[in-house]
């Protein structure tokens, strides 16, 4: 049979039709494109790809079992190493991981990895009865802190070894980053709960509302019984610019303005939970979080969305695939382009007039490209007298987050880098004894795909640690 | 689900619950807060804890109807349930080296300021307690205060129950006759707030101001309780749900407090007019 040199196109809403509506952009491979996209795998011996993959899916395996038309089959396969399987589909940057080491993508397309393990896991979701088998348990028990990727994923490890896990979440829904941070189009929240619900039935015991280093210390857990801690809590507070403006009315965070529309839905119509909807909307930053800013922010009515960005599109960290998706939404890259002040509205006849104190533009200066920096990228310099004003009404930083104090004010002993990030060793433990910890807590903020792999690894940690204590 | 155990009427528009909650009420200390969530898809809203029964396992807290969730809220019985409860939250009020201090309250703000008296009063502290009201109809937890208190003065803006004035009238008084305290707190209204600050500042004495900004998650994620210090001519910004509720009132940027409470003014009247008509209707 001859190559199929390119993936199978994914079908996907059509610009004009998503850019007004929050329903999943992407819509999934049919069974035929599925089988079609599964026949593209060369089975090459080397199988490159499991490499490539954070938490080490059988990749080559499970598409063989699509393949075959077997797609529960497969869907085993792939939960053998991943917790989450329908998020990875949606959210993973492919193309810089298992993707990028497949062997059809030397001279061709790559194998169209995501949407396959997509596919799959929503092929499996679909089915009215789904069988889980729970292990027999082992009595030991195990806290998580944080209900997020890393979280999850380390919760669903160690259930599957037979551990009484409990997982504490400080806010009221689980899921952490998916559920509050990645917009309904990219992560639709029934997806992230189907997954939750899976964890439960694994007898994974999920307690919301409880915030570890305020309602009950590490110390405590340890007390109550739990015999290993993971603490996967995730970046933190937000970063500011540190530019005047920054208090004005209409200055978000991107955690605060995704927060708002993901968590407390403020996307839906006559919410609870009030956002600023419209008008002209300023996203500075580059990353996946900035863009995810920028298309919800389309998406609730704004009539003109910018991100602005400091360093040019070879330099842009977020994912292709999203770039790609914002721009044809009608998002305006506005690159090589740094905010030096946001400027307020202030009537001088009126002090009670309800503008003031209301975001009314924000000031920009012009970059260039100069020697690489110690991160290998250019870095940017000011152009002087190049400064210009977009007129915007409300702006919404997605520059980065620094780390959640709450953990490490109330854990004695448990040690921090100099960037507030929680150390660990090579098998996820602390400072701490019987402390581990992964994802963002440890990295600063990274993808959700590779907290997921910290999870895996600490939840192999913690397997270990246990089993030697006994 | 935290089911409410007690709840009484303190006036009009104050009411003053306990919630089931022994996690928190083991845990809470005069300063800190909580967030709650009334009903499924409800807003998460923040109040200051009130007192607790760490024996019964329960949190107190006072609220003002001042908008759609507290109105809701304010609609639920005794014997029933609220969706979401969680906390401690913040820091709670500093103590230490502390032996006079003189409480302030404005409103539902003394709701507040009353555990942080008693916390005082417990530690061997003199106390003084400043409370003030709009009118007589408003005045709330006066005998709480004088169970706790050296000395209490109650204060109206129209002068029909205690003395006419505002807060800082008795606090300029005092201060003015020589008295010092190691102390000024001061909860209430930020303009009341800002006030207090201006009057203790001829007389060097430091004030700590309980800041409630607009809140979502409460633990240091979203961003959006921030407020600016001013701290050795450099502007500072801090995030009240983990660095506070407490501040050094000399640095708070309390202007930009202000416009920043106000973001949502419009949205919150319409959602309240909402609410009050919903419920009409449900009565008729």
């Amino acid at each position: 049979m001859a190559l199929i040199e390119k993936k199978n196109e994914m079908p996907v809403q059509t610009p004009e039709e998503r850019a007004h509506n929050f329903k999943e952009v992407a819509l999934g491979y049919s069974e035929e494109t599925a089988l079609n996209e599964a026949s593209r795998c060369l089975h090459c011996p080397t199988q490159p790809c499991v490499t490539g993959c954070p938490v080490n899916i059988h990749i080559p395996d499970f598409i063989a079992k699509v393949k075959e038309g077997k797609f529960e089959e497969a869907y085993q396969i792939i939960s053998e190493t991943s917790s989450l399987p329908a998020v990875c589909g949606r959210v993973c940057p492919q193309e810089s991981q298992c993707e990028s080491k497949c062997t059809m993508g030397i001279r061709f397309e790559p194998v169209g990895i995501g949407r396959l393990e997509r596919f799959v896991a929503d092929y499996h979701n679909s089915l009215s009865y789904i069988k889980i088998n729970v292990p027999e348990s082992n009595g030991h028990k195990v806290a998580i802190i944080g209900s997020g990727p890393s979280g999850l994923t380390c919760a669903g490890d160690l259930a599957k070894k037979g551990y009484k896990v409990t997982v504490f979440e400080a806010l009221h829904t689980p899921g952490g980053v998916l559920v509050y941070g990645i917009p309904e189009f990219r992560l639709p929240k029934s997806i992230v709960a189907k997954e939750v619900d899976t964890l439960k039935k694994l007898n994974v015991d999920i307690e919301t509302n409880v915030v570890i280093g305020k309602t009950l210390t590490i110390d405590e857990l340890f007390e109550d019984g739990y015999e290993a801690v993971f603490i996967g809590t995730g970046a933190g507070l937000p970063n500011f610019m540190n530019i005047p403006g920054e208090s004005l009315k209409g200055v978000y965070s991107a955690n605060e303005f995704l927060t708002r529309s993901n968590l407390m839905k403020a996307y839906k119509e006559d919410p609870i939970t009030p956002i600023m909807k419209g008008g002209n909307v300023a996203v500075v930053g580059g990353g996946n979080v900035a863009m995810d800013a920028a298309r919800t922010a389309l998406r609730l009515g704004a009539e003109k969305v910018y991100i602005v960005y400091r360093r040019s599109m070879e330099e842009l960290p977020a994912r292709k695939e999203e770039v790609e998706h914002a721009k044809e939404e009608g998002v305006d890259f506005r690159l090589l382009n740094n905010p030096v002040e946001i400027l307020g509205y202030n009537n001088p006849d009126d002090p009670r007039d309800p503008k003031n104190g209301f975001v009314a533009g924000i000031r920009c200066i012009k970059m260039e490209l100069g020697e690489a920096d110690a991160s290998g990228r250019r870095r940017p310099v000011e152009i002087p007298g190049s400064e210009f004003v977009l007129d915007v009404d409300t702006i919404i930083m997605a520059i980065g987050t620094s780390p959640n104090p709450l953990i490490k004010n109330t854990t004695e002993g448990l040690e921090v880098n100099k960037r507030g990030g929680i150390v660990i060793d090579e098998s996820g433990l602390t400072s701490r004894n019987g402390v581990f910890a992964g994802g963002d807590a440890v990295t600063g903020a990274a993808t959700v795909i590779s907290a997921m792999g910290a999870g895996k690894l600490a939840a192999r940690g913690i397997d270990e640690y246990l089993s030697n204590k006994r | 689900m935290y089911k409410i155990i007690t709840k009484k009427s303190l006036n009009t528009t104050v009411t003053q619950m306990e919630i089931e909650a022994p996690l928190v009420a083991r845990k809470a200390k005069p300063g800190q807060f909580i967030i709650l969530r009334v009903d499924e898809e409800g807003e998460r809203i923040p109040l200051t804890v009130a007192g607790t029964d760490k024996g019964k396992g329960t949190v107190k807290i006072i609220f003002q109807i001042v908008g759609a969730t507290t109105l809701k809220l304010n609609h639920k019985n005794e014997g029933e349930y609220i969706e979401d409860f969680v906390g401690p939250l913040g820091e709670p009020t500093k103590t230490e080296g502390i032996h006079s201090v003189c409480i302030i309250g404005g409103g539902v703000g003394c709701a507040i300021a009353m555990p942080v008296a008693e916390e005082f009063h417990r530690l061997g502290c003199n106390v003084t307690s400043i409370i003030g009201f709009r009118n007589k109809d408003i005045v709330i937890l006066e005998d709480e205060f004088n169970r706790c208190s050296d000395r209490l003065f109650v204060y109206t803006d129209d002068g029909s129950y205690g003395k006419q004035g505002n807060v800082t009238v008795p606090l300029k008084e005092m201060l003015e006759n020589g008295e010092t305290f190691d102390e000024i707190i001061t909860i209430g209204p930020l303009i009341m707030m800002k006030f207090v600050v201006l009057t203790a500042k001829p007389f060097n004495i430091p004030v700590t101001v309980s800041m409630n900004p607009i809140m979502i998650d409460g633990t240091g994620m979203c961003g959006c309780c921030r407020l600016t210090l001013n701290q050795d001519g450099k502007r500072v910004t801090k995030f009240a749900c983990v660095d506070g509720p407490d501040f050094n009132g000399y640095e708070v940027d309390f202007d930009e407090a202000m416009s920043r409470n106000r973001m949502y003014t419009d949205f919150e009247r319409h959602a309240y007019e909402d609410t009050c008509n919903l419920f009409q209707k449900e009565v008729a």
